[in-house]
């Protein structure tokens, strides 16, 4: 009984597995040619569509920094230029500034001296002057005096002692008070 | 001896072989597979004609899932086995290859559908001996000219001379009979054998919880396990088989139109 089932089931034909069925050939070919179309022509371009733009705009975004770094850095060099320019420049005017300050001091030292020189001489000229002066006056009153003081003598009594000393006296007196003022 | 103990049961147990790759026809000549076949074209260009409908520079998430399929059966296949040269016109064809076998082949693991397309031999040959190997040749002939494709392909520069009258034949062979035929099997094959390996595991554990002697009945537990540890292998091994037949079709292609051996 066992035996003829076995024997049932293998004569009852199952076909090779490996013989393909051309239905299903057919099938298989057209179903994938089906697919094939719709990929080829709907999907790949729009992939590859969004690839190349992808790219473009991912170098674009590179270009666009690289411009901007190279502008940033001939802004930077331009600012570095100009601000060793204004350096220079600061330097140059505090140098000049300091030269000139050097010179007027140095003119107003010279100007100074010269006018010091120059009062200290015409002190000296006038002090020359008034004692020229005083001396020439000191010399006629010197002259008048001795007149008067001879006339004196000569008019009034020798024996008089007292009267010579008052004389005298008043004499050295007169003396002094005429050298006061030129004392001053 | 094993299956003489089980036999005694009420019923018995009839191991899953060839017969359960036919299946008889849901209506007209229509089968399972033939179903499922243009189901699978409906599901891959709903997939991307859907995420592709509105694409932009920085992706969303369903735009990135479309993205990485795409960019795998164009850069990661296409790219790297044809060439950075020639491979923008074959990007379609390898990824339309490679996601068509991917989703048959899945179709081995999905509940209710659970039945790999690719385990029938038709599928597999159509897609190598009447796409793949004509494509190929086709562009080689079209690149090399007639008798310059023949040479290119038959006859690989840097070998003694001697050796040609072995090797030219050999060459002559794998080119023009075996590759397609090879690549054709190599999915079918590992289809065929891993539903069936599903089937062994998943019907001997019912046939043991329900028909076997008291004591045997827990194995069927162990017989389970077994089925869903192989249905991880086997979600492994469609991915890889459809990634394999994406990489040979590409390989081929890239082959023919190479300068140089």
């Amino acid at each position: 009984m066992v035996k003829s089932a076995a024997v049932l089931f293998l004569a009852e034909d199952t076909p090779s597995p490996v013989l393909p069925h051309i239905a299903e050939v057919i099938l298989g070919l057209v179903a994938f040619l089906l697919l094939l179309f719709v990929i080829s022509k709907f999907v790949s371009p729009k992939f590859e569509a969004l690839y190349t733009e992808r790219t473009a705009k991912i170098e674009g975004g590179i270009e666009k920094a690289e411009a901007a770094q190279k502008e940033a850095e001939a802004a930077l060099v331009q600012y570095k230029a100009q601000l060793a320019e204004a350096r220079a420049e600061s330097a140059r005017i505090r140098d000049d500034a300091r030269a000139e300050a050097e010179q007027i001091k140095e003119e107003l030292r010279a100007q100074a001296q010269e006018e010091s020189a120059r009062i200290v001489a015409q002190g000296q000229a006038q002090l020359e002057a008034q004692r020229a002066q005083i001396v020439a006056e000191l010399r006629a009153e010197l002259g008048r005096q001795a007149v008067e003081l001879a006339s004196r003598i000569v008019g009034e009594s020798l024996e008089d002692e007292a009267r010579r000393r008052g004389t005298v006296d008043r004499f050295l007196a007169d003396l002094d008070s005429v050298s006061a003022p030129a004392k001053r | 001896m094993g299956r003489l103990v089980l036999a005694e049961g009420a019923e018995k147990f009839a191991p899953p072989g060839v017969k359960d790759f036919f299946l008889p026809p849901i209506f007209g000549d229509v089968t399972k597979p033939m179903v499922l076949m243009v189901l699978s074209v409906v599901i891959v260009s709903a997939f991307f004609l859907i995420t592709s409908r509105n694409l932009k520079i920085v992706p969303t998430r369903w735009q990135f899932a479309a993205e990485s399929v795409y960019d795998f059966g164009r850069n990661n296949i296409a790219r790297e086995q044809i060439g950075s040269k020639d491979f923008k016109p074959f990007v379609p064809l390898i990824l339309t290859l490679f996601t068509f076998v991917l989703v048959n082949n899945l179709y081995g693991i999905i509940p209710i559908i659970q039945f790999p397309t690719m385990a029938r031999i038709g599928f597999p040959l159509a897609l190598s001996l009447l796409v793949v190997y004509p494509v190929y040749h086709y562009v080689g002939f079209k690149r090399h000219g007639f008798v310059g494709y023949l040479k290119h392909a038959t006859v690989p520069p840097g070998a003694p001379t001697a050796i040609y009258f072995l090797l030219t034949p050999i060459e002559f062979l794998q080119k023009f009979v075996l590759n397609p035929v090879t690549l054709a099997i190599r999915v079918f094959a590992a289809m065929f054998a891993g539903h069936l390996i599903l089937l062994v595991f998943t019907l001997g554990g019912e046939y043991l919880l329900l028909h076997a002697a008291g004591p045997l009945k827990p194995v069927s537990i162990i017989s389970w396990a077994f089925a869903i540890a192989m249905t991880f292998l086997e979600a492994f091994i469609q991915v890889l088989q459809a990634y394999i037949f994406a990489l040979l079709s590409a390989n081929y292609i890239g082959m023919a139109l190479a300068e140089d051996h």
